[in-house]
C-alpha cells in the first residue's frame, strides 16, 4: 500500500521536496499538500522583479495546476492547518482531517513588525507575498512610499517602486545600508547609487511612530521629531520563522523547529524545510540553503543517505544597475587578512578576506563579473597563496599590476575646483596644460591655480603628470599615511571639491588601500570634514585620539587629567569652592595652576569622568578643552580694570573672544592672549593669535609659538574697535581652520600661505572677512557647547565598564 | 568551552572599545565591524597603556600613549615594535557579545 505524505506550506523549499520526490519515487506516496496562501508555488524571490515590472506573476509561477495534477497531489489552497495530532497521526484542516505516515512541516516565515505605535493602520504592509506586491504596484507617481528597513528585501521594494516614480524614502537604524551583507564602502556606493535613482536614504534613523488619518497611514515620525509622509509604509525589517503549529504541536523549537542533519525534527514521522527550521543554531532566509534541505528532506524520506551541511552564501541585489555581491565571511573570525581594490573613477570596490591562504570571503561593488569565480574558491577552500599578489584582479589576470595613484584625480570631472583661491577647475587646468604649459610654474602663471596660498600644488602637479604622462617628472612628496598616496593638501582640496561629506566617500572616492583608515589619517579626516562641512557631517569620536574623545587628558598612569574653563583666566570664590570640594571628592593626588591661567585636577579616574563633570557643572563650569585640537586659552592680564598702565579691557576682550571661540576645533591647538598696554604681561606675542592693546586701539598679531619651536608674533593689522577686532581673530581663525594641514601650528600654516596672503583674506578684503566669520559662526552654532555636560546627559554609562566580574562574590 | 554573555552589540561603539573588569585585570572588548568584535587585554606591553582607548582601525589597535600597533587576530605588535597582547575568544550571537569564561576564570582561578 502506498504511504500517505502530508506537506504543510506550498512555498520555494517544500516544492523542492516535492519535485525531488515525485522525480524519484513517482508511485510511493499519496501526496496532499496544505497552503495558507490561495495558490500553489511560485519563486518568491522573483517579487521584486515582478514589482519592479520586468517579470509578471506568471512568469515566475514554479508549479501550476497542471503540474500537481500531472503529479496526483491533492491540493488544499487557502486551507488553514488548524492542528496536528501526533498520536492519531492525523492532520486536521480547516475543511476536514487527513492522516499521514510522514508529514513535512514547510510554514515558513512571518515578516516582523516592529511594534510601533500604528503599526496596525491601513497601508502598513509587510514585503512577503502577492498581496503585498500588489499594493506596492498599486503606487505611481502621486504616492509617496516610506519603506523601513535598508536591507536585502528593503531596498528591492524600494527600487522596484521607484521604477515606477513613486517618491520612495528608505529609513534604515544603521550607519549603512545592508550592513549584514556589505561593508561600509560598498554601503556607501549602494547608496550613492540608489540616491541616483531618485530614493531618499535616511541612515541612523530611528523610527518612533506611524501616524494616521481616518485609520490609514499618514507619515512616519523619527525619533529626531522628522516627519516622513506617505500613503504606504512598508516593513522590511526581517522575518521570524513561523513556529506556531510546530509548538502547538509539542516539537522542539528554539529560534526555529529544531532538526537533524536529516531535517527530521523530533518526531520520528516529521521532517521541516525551510525559513520555519533552526537547524545548528542557525536560521535561513536565503534560497540556497533552502534548496539544498529540500534535497536531504526528499532523500531521507525516501531512506537514503543524506545530510545537510550549512554553506557559506553569497548574495545579489536584483536591483538594475547596483552592482554588488558579497559572498562568505567577512565579518567573524581570528587570523585575517584583508586585500582591498578601489577604483574611483569606476566606482569599483573590491574586500577579499584571507584566512591560512583560503579566500574566506568577498564583498564587491561595480564590478561584480568575478564574484562566482571568487565564491568558487571560498567554497572549495582553494589555497591562494601562489596567486596571493594578483588574486584580487581576478581569474583573468595574473600581471602583478597595483592600483594607480592618480586613479582619483583622471577621475575627477572637468568641473571639479582645485584651486579654492582663484576658483580655477580641471578643466581650465588641463586646457593651459594641453596649449603647451608643461611645469608649475606655466600652469600658475597661465590659470593662477596653485598661485595664492599654494595648498593645491600636488594636485597641480598630479594632473600635469595625468594629461602629460611620462613628460612629467613628479616631485616626491609626503602622502598622509600608508593608506593612500595623496598627501594633507590634496585630500583638503578634493573634499571640497569632490563635495565628500563622509569618511566613507574619502576612502571609496579617494581610493584607499585600507578598509577604513589607520590612527594616523583617521583624525585628520575627521577633522576636515567637520571643518567643511559642519552641518552634513557628524564628528566621529571613533577616529579621534583619546583626549578629545573623553574631553580630558589621558595620562602615562591611565588616569586623566580635568581643567574647568576659566573665562580669560577670571574666577570666583564659587568656583574655586567647588574645585576644592571636587579635588577632595575624587582624591584628586595633584592640583596644579597652568600657564593658560586655570587650574588643572590631575590623576582623575576614567570611570569618575562623568560624575567630577556634573559636579563643576553644577557650579557653572564647563569644559576647558585643555585636551584639543581647538582653542584653549585666552590668557589676558588685568588691563584698565586694575593697572595703572593699561589702555585698554584686555580682561574683558580676552573673555569676549574666548566666549566667542570656545568649543571650536582647529588643525592644532589654538592659544590666544591679550596684553593690556605693550609691556606685554599676557605674553601675547608668543601665541597663536595675540592681541596687544595701545591707546589708539588693538594690534592683531599672528604665528607665534613658545613650544618645540619659539617664535615670536608677526604683525597682522591693527584696529581700532573691540568688535573689529573680534572679527579679525574670527577670520584668521576660520582661515587656518579651512585650509591648515591637520596637526600644523598656525605658524606653520602661515608660513606656507604667507603674510600677504593672509592680509589679503582678513585686512584687506572686507568682503571675504565678513563671509569667514559667517563660516565660522555657523560651524560654532554646532560646536559652541560644553561637551562635559553633553557626556554626563548622554553618555555617562560608556565610561564605565560594560561588564564587572570584580563584583561577584569570590567562590 | 562555556560562553558569558558581557552586553549587547550596541553598546560597543563602532570601532571603538568597552572594559571588562576581572579579578586580575581588564580586557577590552573591540568592535571592529557593525557585527565584528575582539577581545584582548586591555594593558600595552610597552608601558601599560589602556588599549581600549586607542584608536581603532581594520582589526587592530592603536595604543593612545605611543602609538604601539596591535593585530587583534594574533596579539601581535606591528611593524618596529616587539610584543605581544593575549586574546580571547568571543563571539556574537543574535547581537549579544559572548566572551569565553575562562577569560574570566581562568585568571582569577590561576
Amino acid at each position: 500500500m502506498k504511504q500517505r505524505l502530508v506537506v504543510i506550506g506550498a512555498g520555494m523549499a517544500s516544492g523542492r521536496v516535492l519535485e525531488h520526490l515525485t522525480d524519484s519515487a513517482p508511485d510511493a506516496f499519496d501526496i496532499t499538500l496544505f497552503n495558507a496562501e490561495p495558490r500553489g508555488n511560485y519563486n518568491r524571490i522573483m517579487l521584486s522583479p515582478v514589482l519592479s515590472g520586468e517579470k509578471s506573476y506568471e512568469e515566475i509561477v514554479t508549479h501550476d495546476d497542471a503540474w500537481y495534477a500531472e503529479r496526483g497531489i491533492a491540493c488544499r489552497f487557502g486551507e488553514k492547518v488548524e492542528k496536528i495530532d501526533r498520536e492519531m497521526k492525523v492532520v486536521e484542516g480547516a475543511n476536514g482531517h487527513v492522516p499521514y505516515d510522514k508529514l513535512v512541516v514547510a510554514t515558513g516565515s512571518n515578516p516582523f513588525i516592529i511594534p510601533l505605535p500604528g503599526h496596525d493602520l491601513e497601508g502598513v504592509i509587510a514585503y512577503r507575498d502577492l498581496e503585498d506586491t500588489q499594493q506596492m504596484m498599486d503606487m505611481g507617481p502621486d504616492n509617496k512610499v516610506v519603506v523601513i528597513g535598508g536591507g536585502l528585501l528593503g531596498l528591492e521594494a524600494a527600487a522596484g517602486m521607484a521604477a515606477h516614480g513613486v517618491d520612495v524614502t528608505v529609513v534604515h537604524i544603521m550607519g549603512h545600508l545592508m550592513e549584514r551583507q556589505l561593508d561600509e564602502a560598498a554601503g556607501y556606493l549602494l547608496k550613492k547609487s540608489l540616491e541616483d535613482k531618485g530614493i531618499k536614504i535616511c541612515l541612523q534613523a530611528n523610527s518612533k511612530e506611524i501616524l494616521g488619518r481616518s485609520g490609514k497611514v499618514r507619515a512616519l515620525l523619527l525619533d529626531d521629531g522628522t516627519e516622513l509622509p506617505c500613503d504606504l509604509l512598508v516593513m522590511a525589517v526581517g522575518i521570524r520563522p513561523n513556529t506556531a503549529l510546530a509548538q502547538d504541536t509539542g516539537l522542539a523549537i528554539g529560534r526555529g523547529i529544531h532538526v537533524d542533519d536529516q531535517m527530521l525534527t523530533s518526531d520520528p514521522d516529521i521532517y521541516a524545510v525551510g525559513e520555519c527550521v533552526e537547524h545548528n543554531g542557525e536560521v535561513f532566509g536565503l534560497v540556497a540553503p533552502l534548496y539544498d534541505q529540500a534535497k536531504v528532506a526528499g532523500q531521507a524520506i525516501l531512506d537514503e543517505e543524506a545530510s545537510f551541511v550549512q554553506k557559506s552564501l553569497s548574495t545579489k541585489l536584483k536591483v538594475t544597475g547596483c552592482d554588488l555581491f558579497s559572498a562568505g565571511d567577512f565579518a567573524d573570525g581570528p587570523g585575517r587578512e584583508d586585500i582591498v581594490f578601489r577604483d574611483p573613477s569606476r566606482g569599483v570596490y573590491k574586500r577579499l578576506v584571507i584566512e591560512e591562504d583560503c579566500l574566506i570571503g568577498a564583498v564587491m561593488y561595480g564590478d561584480t563579473a568575478d564574484g562566482s569565480w571568487f565564491f568558487g574558491l571560498i567554497k572549495d577552500g582553494t589555497n591562494i597563496d601562489e596567486m596571493r599578489e594578483t588574486l584580487i584582479f581576478g581569474p583573468a589576470y595574473q600581471g602583478g599590476d597595483t592600483a594607480d595613484p592618480l586613479s582619483a584625480v583622471a577621475a575627477l570631472p572637468p568641473e571639479a575646483e582645485i584651486c579654492g583661491c582663484n576658483g580655477v577647475c580641471k578643466g581650465d587646468i588641463v586646457e593651459a596644460i594641453s596649449a603647451g604649459a608643461g611645469d608649475l610654474g606655466a600652469v600658475r602663471a597661465s590659470t593662477k591655480a596653485s598661485a595664492s596660498c599654494g595648498t593645491c600644488t600636488g594636485l597641480v602637479e598630479q594632473l600635469l603628470q595625468v594629461t602629460l604622462g611620462d613628460g612629467f617628472e613628479m616631485p616626491t612628496t609626503q602622502s598622509i599615511c600608508g593608506c593612500t598616496d595623496l598627501t594633507h593638501e590634496d585630500v583638503r582640496r578634493l573634499i571640497k571639491g569632490q563635495e565628500l561629506k563622509s569618511q566613507a566617500a574619502v576612502w571609496q572616492e579617494l581610493g584607499w588601500n585600507t578598509p577604513n583608515g589607520c590612527h594616523v589619517c583617521r583624525p585628520a579626516i575627521n577633522y576636515y570634514l567637520l571643518a567643511d562641512w559642519p552641518l552634513a557631517y557628524q564628528d566621529d569620536p571613533q577616529s579621534r585620539f583619546v583626549n578629545e574623545r573623553k574631553h580630558a587628558n589621558i595620562q602615562k598612569d591611565g588616569t586623566f587629567s580635568v581643567v574647568p574653563r576659566m573665562w580669560g583666566g577670571i574666577t570666583t570664590p564659587e568656583e574655586l569652592r567647588a574645585i576644592a570640594d571636587a579635588a577632595d571628592k575624587y582624591d584628586v593626588p595633584t592640583v596644579k595652576v597652568t600657564g593658560g591661567q586655570r587650574i588643572d585636577l590631575l590623576g582623575v579616574k576614567g570611570e569618575d569622568l562623568p560624575l567630577i563633570w556634573s559636579d563643576l557643572n553644577k557650579a557653572g563650569l564647563v569644559s576647558g578643552h585643555a585636551y584639543s585640537k581647538g582653542l584653549r586659552t585666552v590668557k589676558t592680564c588685568v588691563g584698565t580694570d586694575h593697572c595703572r598702565f593699561g589702555t585698554q579691557d584686555s580682561t574683558g576682550l580676552g573673555i569676549k573672544l574666548e566666549k566667542t571661540l570656545w568649543g571650536s576645533w582647529t588643525p592644532h591647538k589654538l592659544k590666544l592672549a591679550v596684553s593690556g598696554c605693550p609691556r606685554n604681561c599676557a605674553e601675547a606675542t608668543c601665541k597663536d593669535i595675540g592681541v596687544v592693546c595701545v591707546d589708539s586701539g588693538y594690534q592683531i598679531s599672528i604665528g607665534g609659538a613658545a613650544g618645540m619651536d619659539v617664535k615670536e608674533t608677526e604683525t597682522l593689522c591693527q584696529v581700532s574697535t573691540e568688535d573689529e577686532a573680534i572679527e579679525v581673530v574670527m577670520a584668521v581663525t576660520q582661515a587656518y581652520r579651512e585650509g591648515g594641514k591637520y596637526l600644523d601650528r598656525l605658524y606653520k600654516w602661515l608660513g606656507k600661505v604667507g603674510m600677504d596672503w593672509v592680509k589679503a583674506q582678513v585686512v584687506d578684503d572686507l568682503q571675504n572677512r565678513d563671509a569667514l566669520v559667517a563660516r565660522f559662526e555657523l560651524s560654532q552654532s554646532i560646536y559652541r557647547k560644553d561637551p562635559w555636560a553633553e557626556h554626563v546627559r548622554e553618555k555617562a554609562q560608556t565610561y564605565g565598564p560594560i561588564a564587572d566580574f570584580t563584583l561577584e562574590a569570590a567562590e | 568551552m562555556s560562553w558569558i554573555d558581557i552586553g549587547h552589540i550596541d553598546e560597543v561603539p563602532l570601532r571603538g572599545a568597552r572594559l571588562v573588569k576581572t579579578h586580575i585585570g581588564c580586557i577590552a572588548v573591540f568592535r571592529t565591524a557593525e557585527t565584528e568584535v575582539y577581545a584582548a587585554t586591555n594593558s600595552c606591553p610597552h608601558k601599560g597603556g589602556p588599549l581600549s582607548e586607542g584608536i581603532v582601525h581594520g582589526q587592530s589597535v592603536t595604543c593612545p600613549l605611543h602609538n604601539w600597533v596591535f593585530d587583534l587576530n594574533t596579539g601581535e605588535a606591528q611593524d618596529a615594535d616587539e610584543g605581544r597582547i593575549n586574546t580571547y575568544p568571543v563571539r556574537l550571537e543574535d547581537g549579544r557579545i559572548l566572551l569565553d569564561d575562562s577569560a574570566v576564570t581562568r585568571r582569577s582561578a590561576a
